[in-house]
């Protein structure tokens, strides 16, 4: 299980536009690199991240090898009603990994 | 007797080099402007609008700070619906492309990214209305990524 750390506010006002951050535990190895056998170390990076809020998407990011080691993120999102944030990284051999956060809208 | 037409020769060369305007759209490597022209395809992009923030001396190109910031409403029928980033001289010219909507309610993306020597980083954000801006920024890199062996 990845090691997933996230960050928004518990509650928000109606309306109110929140920063949301979030950062995943990942080598984002870029395939660029030769290993100490001299043979290039194969990529392994995260391409997708994606958030929904109650299953409607509202933020989604395509990355490239570029984005360094232990990918953050952080986007803006207006809080519309009380709900689950959810977040889905997903990429090379496979990874796969999902975080979520409780925001409380009054 | 023969050092005058060398200095007129050289002031004429030196004029000549002096008037080459500076474009900056042009000094992009063949990549760079690929991948961009792959995004916005035959749009013209405008600069002005987006700010790009980072750091314009860089100790250490593994983690480069970076947030993209986009003047915009964001309303349903005026908003940033993409923010894509680039990269002049790592081994490829994509660093992220960024999907938003209205939602969002403001147009900033935040993100730490590699960079494998000084270069120019390029943030293009595409609104709603199908219009493209664009923000550059130079950043000089001591310590490259990529270069360093593993463990």
């Amino acid at each position: 299980m990845a090691n997933v750390l996230i960050n928004a506010p518990k509650t928000a006002r109606k309306g109110e536009t929140i920063e949301v951050k979030a950062l995943i535990l990942h080598p984002m190895e870029t395939g660029f690199r030769p290993g100490t056998n001299g043979t290039m170390i194969p990529r392994n990076i995260i391409q997708d991240f994606i958030a929904t809020w109650n299953g409607i998407e509202i933020f989604r990011m395509r990355m490239s090898p570029a984005i360094a080691a232990n990918p953050y993120v952080s986007f803006f999102t207006v809080a519309s009603e009380s709900g689950t944030i959810r977040f889905r990284w997903s990429g090379d051999n496979d990874f796969s990994a999902e975080g979520s956060v409780t925001v409380a809208v009054t | 007797m023969s050092s005058l037409p060398t200095r007129r020769h050289f002031l004429v060369a030196a004029a000549t080099v002096t008037v080459i305007p500076f474009a900056p759209a042009l000094a992009t490597p063949e990549s760079l402007a690929a991948a961009i022209k792959e995004v916005v395809g035959e749009v013209e992009v405008r600069s002005g609008r987006v700010k790009l923030d980072i750091p314009p001396l860089i100790e250490n190109g593994n983690a480069v700070p970076l947030t993209v910031s986009v003047e915009s409403p964001m309303t349903d029928a005026d908003h940033v619906k993409a923010i894509h980033v680039f990269n002049e001289k790592n081994p490829q010219p994509h660093v992220f492309n960024a999907w938003l909507g209205p939602r969002n309610g403001r147009a900033v993306v935040g993100t730490r990214i590699k960079l494998a020597d000084t270069q120019k980083v390029v943030a293009i954000a595409e609104t709603s209305t199908g219009q493209f801006w664009s923000a550059s920024a130079d950043v000089i890199v001591t310590i490259a990524a990529c270069v360093e062996d593993v463990k």
